[in-house]
């Protein structure tokens, strides 16, 4: 990770780090290589072990659980904050879910439930942290979301969380308008398929790795450190000027309309 | 001992932070090793690395216990 101090004396909260191969995670190193100071939320137990160790490594001494579908548990999560440090200059919203069993097979299958649910935990969740977030960003401040391409293009498997990746990143929009007066700034970042936990529910996950890896320009897929650093770009002043934006971080997969099916070489 | 075998236990004692002599071939990670379902996925990915190979979903769900591992893994790796 780049070191610097391009966030020394600056605050946030990373909301959904599971595990060591999380982009969350990705985010938070690149954060404390510029010299901010983390606070993490997770969502139950199994991740809070998991989170745990993560949060002591870059000397966070704020771990809270937060489930985003209960206002109270969120109330109680910027309350934290609010005591601790009185203001907050960045979020990092990394969350999303849905059930399993809806990210294989044909996106028409979709439940009522299961659709109402990934888009409470997916998209509102976002708004809803949003909202808590602009009362203690007293100094302006600045909001990241991550979203997939899966948005805009059909990715088969991705499914009701294409759909919810698609209000999402319109509640990007949205958002930067509302908080802008308020030099508050909120942009997505679009990243390649990674490896992750999350990922390793959508079905065949690895096939769409791999089409990636041979469509995109960069002939390679991305890692989360890569989506750290861009990540620590657009929460840092550096992006004073940007805000609303949706920023891709997939080696160019998202330009492509049709596979280079042979190079040049024969490879 | 395959060196498959001793390298699978590695990740299993660190992952899950058991002892070696518990990780028998019949040892479940979920029944007897402390697993939850996600550090399921994890070793999984983690085997991945470590041999780098994949494990296509179905194959990963049907990887139960430490011998499934290995059993998988060689005929994977040769």
């Amino acid at each position: 990770m780049a070191e610097g101090n391009l966030m020394q004396g600056k605050r946030g909260l990373i909301m959904g780090v599971a595990n060591n191969r999380s982009i969350g995670w990705g985010i938070a190193k690149a954060l404390h290589a510029q010299g901010a100071e983390l606070a993490f939320s997770y969502q139950g137990e199994a991740l809070k072990r998991r989170v745990e160790p993560l949060a002591a490594e870059l000397g966070s001494d704020i771990l809270v659980e937060c489930d985003v579908t209960n206002d109270e548990a969120m109330d109680a999560t910027f309350d934290t904050l609010k005591q601790k440090w009185g203001k907050l200059d960045f979020l990092v919203h990394a969350i999303g879910f849905s059930n399993k069993e809806e990210l294989e097979g044909r996106y028409i299958e979709t439940s009522a439930e299961n659709f109402a649910l990934t888009m409470n935990i997916s998209v509102y969740s976002f708004t809803a942290v949003a909202k808590r977030a602009e009362a203690l960003m007293t100094d302006g401040g600045s909001m990241l979301t991550l979203t997939y391409h899966g948005s805009t293009k059909v990715t088969p498997n991705y499914n009701v969380m294409g759909v919810a990746k698609a209000a999402l990143e319109c509640s990007v929009r949205y958002l930067a308008s509302d908080l802008g007066p308020q030099n508050i700034r909120v942009n997505a970042i679009s990243a390649g398929a990674i490896k992750t936990l999350a990922a390793s529910g959508i079905s065949d996950f690895r096939t769409m790795l791999a089409y990636q890896e041979g469509t995109a320009p960069l002939r390679r897929n991305v890692t989360i450190d890569e989506v750290g650093n861009a990540a620590m770009y657009l929460l840092s002043d550096l992006a004073s000027g940007v805000t609303g934006e949706l920023h891709y971080v997939d080696g160019g997969y998202n330009i492509m309309g049709m596979a280079v099916l042979k190079d040049k070489d024969g490879e | 001992m395959s060196d498959i075998a001793d390298r699978v236990r590695k990740i299993v004692v660190e992952h899950l932070n058991v002892e070696a002599d518990k990780v028998t071939e019949k040892a479940s990670f979920i029944d007897d090793l402390g697993a939850d379902s996600l550090d399921q996925v994890e070793l999984v990915m983690a085997f991945e690395e470590e041999f780098n190979v994949e494990i296509p979903d179905d194959a990963a769900e049907s990887i139960q216990t430490f011998g499934d591992a290995v059993s998988f893994l060689e005929k994977a790796v040769n």
